[in-house]
């Protein structure tokens, strides 16, 4: 039910309607502000967060070197603890294998926590296609599922939509799903929440099947651990008789110990709390407390390809903690459906393209959906150098011979919605070269984007001091 | 299911032999460093007590504090407070800690469903450790918790936390102390949502309340 990405038209041209959003745009610049001006006050409660960051980018470096090992001490671990592991190369065996898993209970409907592995693999479509329901109970994926959308965030996905609009979804919409709106639903943040408690509890209550993701899985222990706010990964973690993970080979951790890590960083890069509400953690099952068969199935689609690309390869660090979109100003202006993927803004810029490859327009075009302005590499728990692979896919881009070069070409030219506001484009590149020590002194792509561009004169104070006072 | 045993163990094989060879050429990788903190906060029992309840609040958790000796009418007033007439109680929950209670005790069995935990008003648990610098409390499933759907069905938790042999300063403090065999679950503050318009709203799906009770002595 809800849209998929097919079909997407490339960056430059989803995000020139994006802009011309005026809604849209005006919940982003709310939304991205406000959290990262939060998240820099969770940050600086912790002295030693410069330690946690390289912490955080070693485990996971660790990690992805020896991966072929943590993952079979990962697989052992899991089965030890009574799971059973599932390999999936691609989509459609991991979507296969789920549905096969949800048939062989039985149901015909399943209820998951956010997830967005599923979301990438397009498992809800796959599943409808066999006949059976998923119901999102993320409130933001619930408001994604009802209106037929895409979302638009990481961390909160419906964060297009306003209150009004959600009111309207829900009216219009439960009712199809279970059990409809209360009468007189008013577009009060607390009504709307308890809307959909009451709409998904019935669904909670009765569920047999739980479909969820996991931030971490350590191999260690076999423990998989997700990080949630609302509750509704609780009551799906631990109501079901029977729990589907798929998992991202690259979300394993070696130690029980690593975990010390991110449970610091992710929450305060990603909803800039110390905390989220609630994380749980299971390993294997556990005698009659919550599901008593456990399947996970560990997802490849694409991050092999990623693993062997050694500059690439450090997106597969990624925590998903969505602190690069706040801060960058392209996802801002563009919005998040312009990506053309599950994985929205920065990352998404250089990670999608390495699962999917860059055949297509869309993936050729997200190497160029930056300003280079190295804001997400300052923010990023784990240290991604998001610009130095997007420099580098560019090149990749630009090296696929003829048509790379038309696909280049096409996403340069139709991109004059950034060039439209050239103090941002020309600050970010002068605050990239002058501050970013990894940053190559040729910029393949920027220079492409510039040669038949005048540039205005280059302002006198840094990126940051301009935006602040241009955007704040 | 579809994908039989044979298809499992070549596509296992074939992404293990894709890892393989897309790390084969890169340097080796070293043991990682740790060189952040293992606590943020001064080695003082009672500064850490006052960081966790600071903190705890800070995230809207009701916080209370009470002696042994006073926690029996203290639950007593909580549950009356919000007039609750059933309270859920964990297998290994201490008798006496609900001696003065007038609501009746629901026992979590395996054969209670979802739908009878629902209607249940209250439940009270221990936990296995309260962690200062987050405003968190831990929980393991032990005998004076129960299983980890007892602190989600009911609307309000109250969670009792020994003071200081269950207090921590800091999340590398906790993870020695825990047991990754059990199923745990870490909560700060009450279940809440920020989707609308990033207006927070308590109670979604889990607790809408949690009260936090540190028993000291
Ligand atoms: S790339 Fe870094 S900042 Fe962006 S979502 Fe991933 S971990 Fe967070």
């Amino acid at each position: 039910m809800s849209g998929t990405y097919l079909g997407m038209p490339s960056f430059p041209e989803a995000a020139k309607e994006a802009v011309h959003n005026v809604t849209l745009r005006a919940n982003l610049r709310h939304a991205t502000h406000t959290i990262r001006d939060k998240r820099a006050l969770a940050v600086a409660e912790l002295a030693d967060w410069a330690e946690l960051r390289e912490a955080g980018k070693q485990i996971k470096d660790h990690t992805l070197r020896y991966l072929d090992r943590y993952l079979e001490q990962l697989e052992t671990a899991v089965t030890e603890a009574g799971g059973t592991v599932h390999w999936a190369a691609d989509a459609a065996e991991a979507n296969r294998i789920v549905a096969g898993l949800v048939k062989a209970t039985g149901e015909r409907e399943v209820v998951k926590v956010k997830s967005m592995a599923t979301q990438e693999i397009g498992l809800n479509e796959a599943l409808e296609a066999e006949g059976i329901s998923a119901y999102e109970t993320d409130l933001a994926e619930l408001i994604v599922q009802l209106g037929d959308d895409r979302p638009s965030h990481i961390l909160v996905p419906a964060i297009h939509r306003n209150r009004g609009e959600i009111r309207d979804i829900f009216q219009d919409r439960m009712g199809s799903w279970g059990r409809p709106a209360p009468d007189g639903l008013s577009d009060n943040p607390t009504e709307l929440a308890e809307a959909a408690r009451l709409h998904l509890r019935e669904k909670f209550l009765r569920a047999k099947v739980g479909i969820s993701g996991a931030n971490f899985m350590v191999a260690e222990t076999g423990t998989l651990v997700v990080f949630e706010s609302e509750g509704n990964g609780r009551m799906c973690l631990t109501l079901p008789e029977t729990l589907i993970s798929v998992v991202g080979i690259e979300k394993v951790v070696p130690s029980w110990r690593d975990l010390e890590v991110f449970l610091q960083t992710l929450p305060r890069s990603s909803t800039a709390e110390r905390m989220n509400p609630y994380t749980s953690m299971w390993t294997g099952t556990a005698d009659a407390d919550g599901p008593q068969s456990f399947h996970l199935v560990l997802l490849d689609n694409g991050r092999t390809n990623a693993l062997a690309d050694e500059v690439g390869r450090q997106a597969l660090r990624c925590i998903r903690c969505s602190a690069c979109l706040n801060v960058c100003p392209v996802y801002e202006r563009a919005g998040g459906h312009a990506y053309g993927s599950v994985y929205p803004g920065p990352i998404g810029a250089i990670l999608s393209p390495q699962l999917r490859g860059i055949q297509s327009e869309i993936d050729a075009s997200l190497p160029y959906a930056s300003s280079l302005c190295g804001a997400c590499y300052e923010v990023c728990p784990v240290a991604i150098d998001i610009p130095e692979v997007l420099v580098h896919l560019r090149e990749k881009v630009a090296d696929q011979g003829g048509k790379g070069h038309r696909l280049e070409k096409a996403a340069i030219k139709a991109a004059g919605w950034v060039l439209d506001h050239p103090a941002a484009l020309a600050a970010g590149e002068r605050a990239a070269s002058r501050t970013r020590r990894l940053h190559p002194r040729k910029l393949p792509g920027a220079g492409a984007w510039t040669a038949d561009r005048e540039l205005p004169e280059l302002p006198a104070e840094s990126f940051r001091d301009w935006w602040k006072r241009n955007r704040t | 299911m579809s994908a039989g045993p044979h298809s499992r163990t070549s596509s296992r094989d074939r992404i293990l032999a894709r890892v393989r060879s897309a790390v084969a050429a890169a340097p080796e990788a070293p043991v990682p460093t740790r060189d952040y903190l293992t606590t943020h906060t001064p080695d003082d029992p009672a500064a850490v007590l006052d960081l966790l309840h600071e903190n705890l609040a800070d995230y809207r958790a009701v916080v209370h504090r009470t002696t042994a000796d006073e926690l029996p009418l203290l639950l007593m007033r909580l549950l009356a407070y919000r007039g609750s007439a059933t309270v859920l109680v964990p297998p290994g929950l201490p008798p006496e800690w609900l001696s003065a209670a007038d609501a009746t005790r629901i026992h979590d069995r395996s054969v209670s469903t979802a739908q009878e935990l629902d209607a249940v008003d209250s439940v009270v648990t221990g936990c296995a450790l309260a962690i200062a610098e987050t405003g968190t409390i831990v929980l393991d499933a032990g005998p004076g918790q129960g299983r980890r759907r007892i602190t989600l069905i009911p609307d309000h938790h109250i969670c009792v936390v020994r003071v200081p042999d269950q207090v921590v300063a800091s999340v590398p403090q906790a993870m020695p102390r825990l047991d990754p065999t059990r199923p745990l679950t870490w909560i700060s503050g009450p279940s809440a949502t920020s989707d609308i318009e990033l207006d927070r709203v308590e109670g979604v799906h889990g607790p809408r309340t949690l009260e936090v009770v540190l028993l000291q002595g």
